[in-house]
């Protein structure tokens, strides 16, 4: 399938670029698919490639000694992942797995270092991208460390239901939110039901409903 | 259509444990892989996703906001 054009201009890496840059760059993009639970990339491997998500959800995470998951960011449309060791040459960060059948579109580290020479344009996007990397962290580390978990289940039911315009935003398992939010699929499920109970959520089957906002964000605010 | 749980069906060993947590006859074994049955009486209590050993079953709720 032939690279989109109109997709690459959309992604903040390649914001502002004219239509002769973007087709210059879009000889040096390949594009890749994966289905459901298929592994994209793994900790530790040497970072060839940068990827960005066309379809679907994929998920960056860590894994324990133990098994354990955590799940560092979900990656949607016009969004990338693998940045960091493409950059710094170092080896891949985190796993990254797909939600999903997924569609990527990937650019080697090589053809990386070409499109920051010729385009110092996407230098500036790039930096930018990271910053706002950055302060998805920062925030990460303020709740693992700060907040109890039924806060936690509760910032990341805000934070997702109100992420409206943002494209395939994956239904989500309660052993994916405990890896978001860091801690145990039982901890999650006593979260949901006292949310329930306090009356700030409603549990219709498949539907986490959330009733009353103003009642989450009182409890996103309850800090250790 | 009713929302039902998912089968992974590569990562599903036939142990039979989510078909005998459920209480809604939602889930049976066939040729030693679990099968979903489309049931009303499903009420999505995600047991049968907490008590499968490799992960084969997916209980994925949607989050939404309600509508005034």
């Amino acid at each position: 399938m032939s690279v989109d054009i109109e997709f690459l201009k959309s992604t903040p890496y390649f914001s502002g670029l004219d239509a002769a840059q973007l087709e210059s760059i879009k000889r040096l993009v390949f594009e890749r698919t994966a289905q459901r639970n298929e592994f994209i990339l793994d900790e530790g491997e040497p970072g060839e490639v940068l990827y960005f998500v066309v379809l679907g959800a994929v998920k960056d995470f860590k894994t324990s000694a133990e098994g354990k998951e955590q799940i560092l960011r979900i990656i949607r449309p016009g969004e990338s992942f693998n940045d960091v060791p493409v950059f710094d040459g170092g080896p891949n960060m985190a796993s990254a797995a797909a939600m999903g059948p997924v569609v990527l579109y990937g650019i080697s580290k090589t053809d990386i270092g070409i499109i920051l020479r010729d385009y110092p344009q996407v230098a500036t996007n790039v930096i930018k991208v990271l910053a706002g990397r950055m302060r998805h962290f920062a925030s990460l580390v303020e709740d693992l460390s700060f907040r109890n978990v039924i806060s936690r289940v509760a910032k990341l039911l805000l934070e997702y239901a109100e992420n409206r315009k943002k494209p395939e935003r994956p239904r989500l398992t309660q052993q994916e939110m405990a890896a978001m939010v860091g801690t145990a699929r039982e901890m999650v499920g006593r979260s949901l039901r006292a949310l329930e109970e306090k009356g700030a959520i409603k549990i219709d089957r498949h539907r986490i409903v959330l009733i009353d906002k103003q009642a989450l964000r009182e409890t996103v605010g309850e800090l250790l | 259509m009713v929302q039902m749980p998912e089968i992974i069906r590569e990562l599903c060993n036939g142990c039979g444990l989510c078909v005998t947590v459920c209480s809604h006859n939602g889930l049976v074994l066939i040729n030693n892989m679990a099968v979903v049955i489309e049931t009303v009486e499903c009420d999505y209590c995600t047991l049968c996703e907490a008590v499968c050993p490799t992960g084969a079953i997916r209980c994925p709720f949607e989050i939404v906001v309600e509508e005034c």
